[in-house]
């Protein structure tokens, strides 16, 4: 081993008059508009959370039309739209996004990396109030004549701003609109989280001795930054189709007996620009998840992550390749055929770094010494999980299986598996490994079993007979199936069978949700690194961090974020701000 | 998408310079001790406000690029018209072009610490560049009377929509702007200064090229 320090004098810590701190005077200024990374963090989790329990009712009621059709007497076609097309939006953007970026991003940057706060803490607090505002913005949707939008979440023109798609009247001006808002306030806060990895880390932390968390949320953000661009771009000019009548996406038609004003835009033109950012967007929730994975696996495993630098590359070669594989969301759009060939090829090259990382997961597990925890529990869910989605990801990423499946409900399985139920574990797994940090006390192990095993089973009980139904021909978007020839009547058992998983998975969320302020009181006190881990957040000196994280010194890191059992160490890890000259003896 | 492809090219292309700096290939389980002098940890010694207005203006080019590319591909289309270009445009061009020296020349001047020349090319700055937008509007206007508005055809629909938001970010730099006559005027913090007249002259410098870019697909077109 080189040890080219052994000897040698520790370089002095940065004193910690060398970064301006914003100090808040009143409570106000402390828990409300607060510059403090970690209190933007938890404001972004909660409003996230929040938000995203919307969602989680809007699809019990989309699953309880689908099972038991009629019953809820209020559920008619307009009303199931708008379900699934706000549970979409908001699970996708709302949720995933701002809770990876916003809440982990803020959380857990400027602590891993060594730093006192966001480079812009201003700026930061700004991004925070911006996103609420957007989530109003969007909520008031519900609340307007004619409801929210129901043009599905991908909103498509020309139907989404026609007259007779449910929310044509105020709805899809409001979710134009936060989207628009949500893409501001998102750049304010990915400007601070790029600079932040960019110029804040501390001594010794280059970067291929960050832990993969901060990769992928920087890679993340990255894309994001580049990408929502051409969401905002798609908003702004559909926007101006709304209100103001121009052409840019809506072709000549008649709608409704009558010839309206439009003509000669593009609807494909929005596709392009829509999945210019879907796609990224799918990374931009993933890589995050990629990187917290790896750091729950080897921190659970006792074990340094197999292959560090093959995962770092593979983080950045998949941020680079999300980039030129959009069109394959458009196969049906009757694009050119030499293009179909080529975004299916792009697609199928980003399955080789992917498929690295589920190795090097796999082989970092091979004779670990693992513990079944709660995170490590959640990150083995993940990594099964993400396989079998990115398996039909293969299948529908082939145009010929495409075209067939386009619009089924093996296009929702796939999906949901891969870029809902998998980050989604993730995201469970890294609040159960990091709310020690946050709040001093551990989550309830019993109520975190149950939530996990419950969540886990019964998510595969949703999703794997769905892709069956999708095989059979049951289209998505539909309100209700009624006869159909090529639907068998027992798909509808299974329907029903899907619904009732649905609604307990759902109702297990209660429970953690319940664990999340239950524990806040009365968990067991964690003490400062309770999982025994090697990065610097662990290593703060006081446990929840104070404003400014790290006291009077910043830290030195001296090491990888990775070494646990090292031969020769006294403990089984050994902290990345722990020097050389003792420990590993 | 053949723009915004290759804007994000020449992105990629800075970005991997910049990973190779940073030693990607190295073993860092095999690595122990202090990774040498602070500079060792790869951080540049760029000021921070300066990088993440880097990282803006990247941000703020993949939606201009975007744009861009939304605008070939319309044009590609049966109803495109084009639209007059007024001469108003190129006095404009002239003048936006004026408020980046004005600000080329406030730094030179920050530099020799003559606070009261930084003052005068502050104001010509701020002066030149409200100028371009009432000219932007004085042209939409022209426009208005030659019968073209937004909903005319898809073409003056991009011309009024792109102007639009090259001028708010001209706007949102006046703000800025703003902010460094404030201190240009107390003229206690030199080196705030300096660094803030280097970032607006950026951002001008920047919003500049855009407008350039912009101006040429119109006259393309």
């Amino acid at each position: 081993m080189v040890d080219t320090a052994i000897g040698r004098e520790p370089i002095a810590p940065a004193e910690a008059g060398e970064v301006e701190l914003y100090h808040p005077h009143s409570w106000i200024t402390k828990y409300v508009f607060s510059q403090d990374a970690k209190i933007i963090a938890i404001q972004y989790s909660l409003t996230a959370m929040a938000i995203g329990l919307v969602a989680l009712v809007l699809s019990w009621l989309t699953r309880w039309q689908l099972a038991f059709p009629g019953t809820l007497s209020f559920i008619d076609p307009s009303q199931y739209l708008q379900y699934i097309t706000m549970h979409g939006m908001i699970m996708v953007v709302y949720l995933l996004t701002a809770l990876f970026l916003g809440g982990f991003g803020n959380y857990l940057i400027p602590l891993m990396v060594g730093a006192r706060d966001m480079a812009f803490p201003y700026l930061n607090m700004l991004s925070y109030w911006t996103y609420l505002l957007a989530v109003l913005v969007l909520v008031a949707s519900f609340f307007v004549p004619g409801g929210p939008t129901g043009a599905g979440w991908t909103l498509y023109p020309p139907q989404s701003i026609l007259p007779g798609t449910p929310g044509y009247e105020w709805g899809i001006i409001l979710m134009l609109a936060s989207l628009i808002i949500f893409i501001i306030g998102f750049t304010m806060g990915g400007l601070n989280y790029v600079v932040t990895v960019l110029q804040g880390r501390a001594r010794g932390m280059t970067l291929m001795r960050m832990p993969l968390t901060i990769w992928g949320i920087f890679t993340a953000t990255v894309l994001a930054l580049l990408a929502f661009p051409a969401l905002f771009v798609g908003a702004v000019m559909m926007l101006f189709d709304r209100v103001l009548g121009t052409s840019f996406f809506m072709p000549s038609l008649v709608s409704m007996g009558e010839q309206l004003q439009y003509g000669g835009g593009s609807p494909i033109l929005f596709q392009h620009l829509f999945w210019f950012f879907g796609h990224p967007e799918v990374y931009i929730v993933a890589l995050p998840a990629f990187g917290i994975v790896s750091d729950l696996i080897s921190t659970h495993a006792r074990r340094n992550i197999f292959g560090y630098r093959m995962m770092v590359w593979a983080i950045v070669a998949i941020g680079v390749l999300s980039f030129v594989v959009w069109a394959h969301h458009m196969y049906v759009s009757g694009m050119n055929p030499w293009f179909g060939f080529f975004f299916a090829t792009t697609t199928l090259i980003i399955a080789i770094p992917t498929a690295i990382k589920v190795y090097n997961w796999v082989l970092t597990l091979w004779h670990g010494d693992i513990h079944l925890t709660i995170p490590m529990l959640f990150a083995l869910a993940f990594i099964v999980t993400f396989v079998n989605g990115g398996l039909t990801g293969l299948f529908l990423g082939n145009v010929v299986v495409d075209v067939p499946l386009s619009d089924t409900m093996f296009v929702v399985a796939h999906f949901h598996m891969v870029m809902g139920v998998a980050p989604i574990f993730v995201i469970f797994g890294a609040l159960y490994h990091w709310y020690p940090k946050v709040t001093g006390r551990m989550l309830n192990e019993w109520l975190g079993q149950l939530h996990f095993w419950v969540t886990f089973i019964g998510a595969y009980a949703i999703f794997f007979p769905m892709h069956y139904l999708g095989l059979l021909g049951m289209p998505r978007r539909y309100h209700e199936i009624g006869q159909t020839s090529f639907v068998p009547e027992s798909a509808q058992n299974l329907n029903v069978f899907i619904t009732i998983a649905a609604l307990t998975v759902g109702a297990v969320q209660l429970v953690f949700l319940f664990n999340l302020f239950w524990s806040l009181r009365y968990g067991r006190a964690s003490g400062g690194n309770p999982w025994r881990a090697t990065t610097l957040e662990w290593q703060t000196p006081e446990t929840p961090p104070p404003h400014g994280n790290w006291g009077k010194e910043l830290p030195v890191v001296y090491r990888w974020a990775y070494d646990y059992n090292v031969p020769g160490a006294k403990e089984d890890f050994l902290p990345q701000n722990q020097p050389p000259d003792w420990g590993t003896g | 998408m053949g723009v915004t492809i290759l804007f994000f090219t020449g992105l990629a292309v800075i970005a991997v310079w910049w990973l190779s700096t940073q030693r990607l290939t190295s073993k860092p389980w095999l690595e122990q001790g202090p990774a040498g002098e602070p500079t060792g940890t790869g951080v540049s010694s760029v000021p921070i406000a300066k990088v993440g207005l880097g990282v803006l203006l990247a941000a703020i080019g993949s939606l201009f690029a975007l744009f861009i590319s939304a605008y070939f591909m319309r044009m590609q289309l049966a109803d495109w018209r084009p639209v007059p270009k007024p001469t108003l445009l190129w006095i404009n061009t002239g003048v936006l072009m004026l408020s980046s020296a004005a600000l080329q020349w406030a730094q030179a001047m920050a530099d020799r610490d003559k606070v009261r020349s930084v003052r005068i090319a502050l104001l010509g700055a701020g002066a030149t560049a409200l100028l371009f937008i009432a000219g932007q509007v004085v042209a939409w206007r022209q426009l208005g009377d030659a019968g073209y508005f937004l909903t005319s055809n898809p073409a003056s629909s991009f011309f009024f929509l792109i102007t639009a938001l090259h001028g708010l970010h001209v706007l949102g730099g006046l703000a800025a702007l703003g902010r460094n006559i404030i201190r240009a005027w107390q003229g206690r913090d030199l080196p705030k200064l300096r660094l803030g007249l280097d970032l607006c002259s950026l951002y001008w410098d920047f919003l500049l090229l855009m407008w350039l870019v912009l101006f040429g697909l119109l006259l393309l077109s």
